[in-house]
């Protein structure tokens, strides 16, 4: 443990003594074996909360989105903030499963199954709010291109019609990307279920997978097919979720560092989602074997290097606007310092760039603890950052007649809180109906990290 | 058997039956042997079952009821299937008392779809406003000023922009009310036989008549035949904000009352003493106008009037000034003695100022000496009387009279001191000498002074009515209440502040059965009660010579009667009284002074949506009413106005609510600091406080009539505010009024301007990546004169009367979500007493690159070929994006369904060439895009270009003082092309590159280089 502390990029990504049986069994226990009553309790709060969400929603559609506190000139709020921010946490678990795959990064291997359903269900919040947020959603369709029968369309110097492609496509992408990842493993869960509909509906998913020599080449293949058609995503979803600001004219939005500062910020958020989850689970269900202190202390760095990116954003802006000579970008900085809303500057500021620096320390890296709390601190400051980039920049811009201040109602919470209830809901679900972790790549890791390990196994037999 | 006999047979059964009631134990038993299965009907008919019926009566008392009636069961089915089948055809029934017909032949002029124009006049305080007023098949829709009127010239006010939403009210009163109780005209007209029948025994005495303040000749003429019948009845007038201390001031003065005209069109040199003159009393549309065309150095003119304004609570003539002195009421009259000593008034003694620049008055009299005959002096209605007669006494000196100041009869008829005259009446009530007493229009349960207590004296009275457009506090506390007919519902007449006479002519029959003033008296006089049009007809009958007919309709087509302006009289000024001036009052305290609510007046608008929701000229609150006072004094009493917490700046405004005491009476109110008013001085405005108002207006703000005493109704002193440690909130939809060092008010003074025709221009971008716009002709552009904005609001009510804005309510406003498309932003200079206020009217500025266009998703807003963005509603999905965008923020977002769908008389009200709006769609500013349409068709019809000028805005149609300029930018040779290209143009944040096409003429003030 003492030589981990030291060097922990040394330590194996799986524990010794494992074998192919022995990694299948522990993985797909969790599925196949009886439910804790931890994940009762757990998902039930979840699942009342996301019932929350139901009902805001339903109230939203009777009354209208005069429910929540947006205004003039304050008209986006809470709604769009949860969107970036939720869009953006996804960003981290088609980093984990696409790019680091590409590089050949081996720890990414136990992570990179639940960083992916991560990433498929925060898209899935972050995709209800540009609906949510509509003053007609039920004419939501109308952002689609499609050939209707007045010959209108969208109008395609919109940001937002960008952002409905590009969420639209990652939603898509991530989906397909995930169930391919899982094809070998549903198997797997099929040939050990022994309910009979478990084995039905694992049978019906795995597609046929019969684990054969074609099989597993096409599976590589067409996984890294995907791998490299998901890559561009990672960078060009929040590059263009950011022109929605950066295209505005608006101080505060109108920025060309946007697109390269939001990926940052997106990976930034995003990782540290993964850790706020993988560390409870890991310690729930005992993966440490699997998830080691070099997991932990490889995101953490991760989230280092993308944080201070971050804050090289944050420089950036402030300096652009006294650069620039700008009287509007100059009230905007200092009012976003110092105005109404400078509580929330100081948090974001506190949350982003000063508390991560304690991850320059490999002692903060490599103890969970900690870890969990600055993730959950870093989740915070990042959903706070988008607040104030939102509703800071709204609330006074060029006419002082005009400026006015957003205060959330309890349907601005209730909505945000559902969400998030409603991603962990999805998550428990997951955790108990599919492996969290690829039980076919950790074989494959085994081999390669482990080889008599496999001589072992393959000398025995089943 | 003979029938004697059956009878009897019958007799004895039936009374056998009574007696013998069988127990329910002996029933049971006998229908347990009796086995065999019988209709109840049998049963009953059964002889043996003797009493059974009287049991089950007993037992069964609501079916016993059923069983005795004639309906029976069948029956009763068949009534019920046939009473569903009626109740569906009940849906499809007229509304009573109407016949619903085609035409047969289509009437004169009437085309479904083009509205017609009508004249007519709305009064307030007795001054008449001319108007002309848009009929869509037989619904008037829109008031315009008649520009033939002298107190309108095409321009009208808020109250007159307002009046239609009060035509169609729901909240009106709708029946006849007896002690609170619905009772109908023929029982009222019943018992005011019986109580003039009293009443014209002893001679009239007894007989009380309580009206507002009156110009109409008809109604004089008829109170003429009511003295005739009752010469001892009684009439008195009283409006709570009235000419008082102006006519007291004409008797000290000429020992006569007279009507006091300005002509500002000539006034070089205006000193105003505490008048609003621009936004009060009958001439302040004209005298806006005139007011307003001699400063309009846009035209090229450099001569420029010059207002020298001493207000004792900012107004919108105190913002207009050159000069501005901020002064405590009772310190007017001393100022103005000061300047009459220094022109040398004789028998005046100057009083020291401490405040004032010790050069200002003499500065100020060597201007106005300067300009004799040219100079003008203005007293506000506030102001007592001496104010009044010295000003009539300055004037004279300066050889103003005959020039800018003429002096007329009087407009109204039978001008008394009516603080006095309502005395008189509250005294004869309370020694029961009142009998009968009817009260024509007004509330004065709640405007009269506190110490009358008019409710309290009004039980004294026997027989007691009151004719009004709403069941208010003043209906309640009398026997009877009457249902007014609404100006726009009934013929009456009225003259203008000159005494120009117009017949106001109905638009609509009476929606709820009202009755106009004229009709009320002729019920006093005529055997056979008259219709208002055969009374004011036959009244102008009597006035014309021959020809009446061919006279009578030029009257009602130009909307004003020929030759009825009243003459410039001769006056004689005494100066017996000019030793006498009041005292000034000391700081004991605070000195108050009361005011009326710049948006509801008196009070009378309460109801009114429109009035309520538009913001207070410089304070921009809604709903409510506040007590003002000057930063100073809030901050020495430790008084703070806040951003709420929960919102603000915009919207919620917390700010300390106060204890108001003043003589004995407290009230509670929240304060707010006005920039400009004077310190040690408190502003109460009255109209708020309502208790029946109706839906909208009950129970919003505070009543200041509460604290108002008939001995001292305008100013007083002793007034204390004492904090009450809470914090209430206000609506406003400017908080913020500080320009934050930004160019968005360009003004500059006449001498800066001379020096530098230029200040205004500054470089612009005049480069885009986006392709040049489309220029072909026309291409719409309006230009907004900010010398000429006094901030009057009334180009804001315009535009939601035209463009069925909704309102949204104070809830909604608190959480900025106010629905006007057009905004009058405040700013404030200079600090304090001297805070200079600036107007900026914003609306949408139809950008040629319009950042609105680029980021709606799904091509909801666009830009037309002549140059409007427009706004498609069906199409709009509310991202937002757009308003976002919007760097003026005038788009404008239905957060919530706000556009009323429900109200059956509200849906008669809206311009039917103007959409209603859904929930959760963008609007904003359209440039008025269907009068431009109209425009466009009517010239194509008579295939011609549209003519400069032709299409008129709304707001434009609205303004008082011109400000508002609209036309096509493409031909040079338009009025707003002129303008575009003049030294003052600019365009509100030009270096966004937006190009806007509303753009503004800079502000130029004429201060004394010598003060």
């Amino acid at each position: 443990m003492s030589e981990q502390i030291r060097n922990p990029s040394h330590s194996p990504v799986v524990a010794p003594g494992y074998t192919f049986r022995t990694v299948t069994e522990k993985i797909s226990s969790i599925v196949l074996k009886g439910t804790p009553r931890g994940w009762y309790v757990g998902f039930a709060i979840c699942f009342l909360l996301a019932m929350m969400l139901l009902v805001a929603v339903t109230y939203l559609f009777i009354a209208g989105v005069g429910i929540w506190g947006i205004n003039v000139p304050v008209a986006w709020a809470f709604a769009i903030t949860n969107f970036v921010w939720w869009i953006g946490i996804g960003h981290a678990g088609t980093l984990i499963s696409a790019i680091l795959l590409l590089l050949r990064q081996t720890w990414r291997t136990s992570i990179n199954r639940f960083a992916e359903a991560m990433t498929l269900f925060a898209v899935a919040c972050a995709a209800l709010f540009p609906i949510l947020h509509l003053g007609r959603p039920y004419f939501a369709y109308w952002l689609i291109p499609y050939p209707s029968a007045m010959g209108v369309w969208p109008n395609f110097r919109s940001p937002l019609v960008w952002d409905f492609f590009a969420v639209t496509t990652y939603g898509l992408v991530s989906l397909m990307f995930w169930y391919v990842g899982l094809i070998p493993d549903l198997g797997t869960l099929r040939d050990r279920a022994h309910n009979t509909w478990a084995k039905m509906a694992y049978g019906l998913l795995a597609m046929g997978w019969r684990g054969s020599a074609y099989h597993w080449q096409r599976y590589h293949k067409s996984y890294f097919l995907l791998a490299a058609l998901a890559t561009p995503l990672v960078v060009s979803v929040h590059t263009i979720v950011s022109f929605d600001f950066a295209v505005a004219i608006l101080p505060g939005w109108h920025s060309t560092i946007f697109p390269p500062y939001f990926v940052a910020g997106a990976i930034f958020s995003g990782f540290a989602m993964v850790l706020t989850i993988t560390i409870p689970l890991r310690a729930f269900y005992h993966l440490e074997d699997f998830v080691t202190v070099r997991h932990l202390n490889a995101m953490a760095k991760v989230m280092l290097v993308s944080g201070l990116v971050v804050a090289y954003g944050y420089m950036t802006e402030i300096f652009l606007s006294w650069y620039s000579g700008n009287t509007f970008e100059e009230f905007l900085t200092q009012n976003r310092v110092f105005g109404p809303y400078a509580a929330l500057f100081w948090v974001l500021l506190l949350c982003n760039v000063v508390i991560p620096q304690a991850l320059w320390l490999r002692r903060v890296r490599t103890n969970a603890l900690l870890l969990f709390i600055i993730s959950v601190l870093i989740n915070v400051g990042m959903w706070v950052e988008r607040l104030v980039i939102v509703v800071g920049s709204l609330s006074r811009d060029y006419l002082p007649s005009a400026w006015g201040m957003f205060a959330p109602t309890a349907w601005d919470w209730a909505t945000f809180i559902g969400t998030l209830g409603l991603f962990f809901a999805l998550m428990f679900l997951f955790i108990r109906l599919l492996p969290m972790i690829s039980m076919a790549e950790m074989r494959e890791l085994v081999q390669e990290t482990q080889p008599h390990a496999t001589a072992e196994a393959a000398a025995k037999p089943e | 058997m003979n029938d004697f006999d059956v009878f009897q047979n019958v007799r004895a059964k039936v009374n056998a039956a009574e007696s013998a009631e069988p127990s329910s134990e002996e029933l049971r038993a006998r229908f347990v042997q009796d086995s065999g299965a019988r209709e109840w009907n049998e049963i009953l008919a059964s002889e043996n079952v003797a009493g059974l019926e009287k049991f089950l009566r007993r037992d069964f008392p609501r079916q016993a009821t059923l069983y005795d009636s004639t309906i029976h069961r069948r029956a009763f089915l068949k009534l019920l299937g046939a009473g569903l089948a009626l109740a569906g055809l009940a849906a499809c029934a007229p509304p009573q008392g109407e016949k619903i017909l085609p035409y047969v032949e289509q009437p004169e002029r009437i085309l479904p779809g083009l509205p017609l124009y009508y004249t007519t006049a709305m009064t307030l305080g007795g001054f008449a406003t001319g108007l002309l007023v848009r009929s869509d098949m037989g619904r008037p829709t829109k008031i315009e000023g008649n520009p033939n009127h002298p107190a309108s010239l095409g321009a009208t006010d808020i109250f007159g922009q307002a009046a239609i939403l009060t035509l169609y009210d729901p909240d009106r009163s709708q029946t006849v009310l007896q002690n609170g109780n619905a009772s109908t005209w023929d029982a009222f007209r019943a018992a005011l036989t019986n109580a003039l029948n009293a009443a014209r025994t002893s001679g009239g005495a007894g007989l009380y008549i309580l009206t507002p303040a009156v110009s109409s000749p008809t109604f004089a003429a008829q109170m003429d035949s009511v003295y005739a019948q009752f010469p001892d009845a009684q009439w008195h007038q009283y409006e709570p904000f009235n000419q008082d201390n102006a006519r007291t001031g004409s008797q000290l003065a000429f020992r006569e009352i007279v009507q006091t005209r300005y002509d500002l069109a000539r006034a070089d040199v205006i000193l105003s003493l505490d008048s609003d003159f621009l936004n009060a009393g009958g001439g302040r549309l004209r005298y806006a106008r005139d007011f307003a065309a001699r400063r309009n150095v846009a035209a090229g003119q450099s001569d420029m009037s010059r207002l020298y304004a001493i207000s004792s609570t900012p107004t919108l003539t105190s913002t207009q000034a050159d000069n501005h002195i901020a002064l405590r009421a009772s310190l007017v009259a001393g100022f103005a003695r000061a300047v009459a000593a220094a022109l040398g008034v004789s028998g005046v003694t100057a009083p020291e100022f401490e405040n004032i620049p010790a050069n200002f008055i003499p500065a100020l009299a060597r201007d106005l000496q300067a300009h004799r005959g040219t100079s003008l002096v203005v007293v506000g209605d506030e102001q007592p009387p001496y104010v009044h007669a010295l000003a009539h006494a300055l004037n004279d000196t300066l050889g103003n009279v005959g020039t800018t100041v003429t002096y007329s009869d009087s407009v109204h008829v039978n001008p008394t001191d009516e603080f006095a005259s309502l005395r008189a009446l509250v005294d004869d009530m309370n020694a029961g000498r009142v009998g009968t007493l009817l009260i024509l229009g007004g509330n004065p349960v709640f405007d009269a002074p506190v110490d009358f207590d008019f409710a309290d004296a009004l039980k004294r009275v026997p027989f007691s009515a009151h004719l009004a457009l709403y069941a208010d506090e003043t209906s309640r506390a009398c026997a009877w209440h009457l249902p007014q007919a609404h100006f726009l519902e009934t013929w009456s007449d009225a003259r203008a502040f000159d005494g120009t006479a117009t017949i106001m002519q109905p638009l609509i029959a009476p929606l709820y059965n009202g009755v106009s003033t004229h009709e009320m008296l002729s019920l006093l006089t005529d055997a056979a009660p008259r219709a208002s049009d055969a009374i004011v007809k036959a009244f102008w009958q009597t006035q014309a010579g021959s020809d009446f007919e061919t006279r009578w309709r030029e009257a009602l087509s130009t909307g004003v009667v020929p030759n009825t302006t009243f003459a410039a009289r001769p006056v004689s000024l005494n100066t017996a009284w000019i030793a006498n001036a009041p005292a000034e009052l000391p700081i004991e305290s605070y000195e108050v002074i009361f005011r009326p609510d710049p948006t509801l007046y008196d009070g009378q608008f309460a109801n009114n949506a429109w009035l309520q929701e538009l913001p207070k000229p410089l304070s921009k609150i809604t709903w409510d009413n506040i007590v003002a006072v000057s930063p100073a004094t809030a901050q020495r009493l430790g008084f703070s106005t806040t951003i709420s917490a929960t919102g603000g700046e915009h919207g919620q405004v917390e700010t300390t609510e106060v204890q108001v005491t003043y003589k004995g009476r407290t009230l509670r109110a929240p304060i707010w600091i006005l920039p400009g008013h004077p310190n040690d001085m408190v502003t109460l405005y009255a109209g708020y406080g309502r208790t029946h108002a109706g839906n909208v207006g009950t129970g919003a703000g505070y009543n200041a009539y509460a604290l108002r005493t008939a001995n001292a109704p305008w100013m007083g002193a002793g007034l204390s505010l004492d904090d009450t440690f809470q914090r209430v909130s206000v609506a406003t939809t400017q908080f913020h009024d500080n320009m934050e060092g930004r160019d968005l008010v360009r003004h500059a003074t006449l001498q800066e301007f001379l020096q530098n025709p230029n200040f205004a221009q500054r470089p612009e971008p005049d480069i885009s990546l986006y392709p040049p716009q489309n220029r072909e002709s026309p291409q719409w552009g309006m230009t907004i004169n900010l010398n000429s904005c006094i901030g009057c609001n009334a180009c804001v009510l315009a535009c939601q009367a035209e463009n069925n804005i909704s309102t949204v309510g104070k809830s909604e406003v608190l959480r900025a979500r106010e629905m006007h498309w057009l905004r009058i932003d405040r700013y404030v200079e200079g600090e304090g007493e001297n805070a200079q206020v600036l107007h900026e009217p914003v609306l949408c500025m139809h950008c040629e690159y319009a950042p609105c266009e680029v980021v709606c998703p799904v091509a909801a807003t666009t830009h037309s070929p002549d140059g409007l963005n427009e706004m498609t509603y069906n199409r709009c999905v509310g991202t937002r994006y757009c308003s976002n965008n919007c760097p003026y923020k005038v788009r404008r977002f239905n957060f919530f369904q706000y556009a009323d769908w429900e109200t059956e008389s509200l849906k008669s009200m809206r311009n039917p060439d103007v959409t209603v709006r859904s929930r959760g769609v963008m609007e904003k500013c359209t440039y008025c895009v269907q009068r431009i349409r109209r425009a466009k068709i009517n010239a194509e019809i008579e295939n011609r270009p549209v003519r400069d000028g032709e299409i008129v805005t709304a707001c434009q149609a609205v303004c008082p003082t011109q400000a508002i300029v609209f036309g096509n930018v493409s031909d040079p040779q338009s009025r707003v092309s002129q303008l575009k290209a003049d030294s003052l143009n600019y365009a509100l944040l030009a270096e966004l590159n937006t190009r806007p096409r509303t753009t503004y003429l800079a502000m130029v003030r004429n201060p004394n280089p010598e003060i």
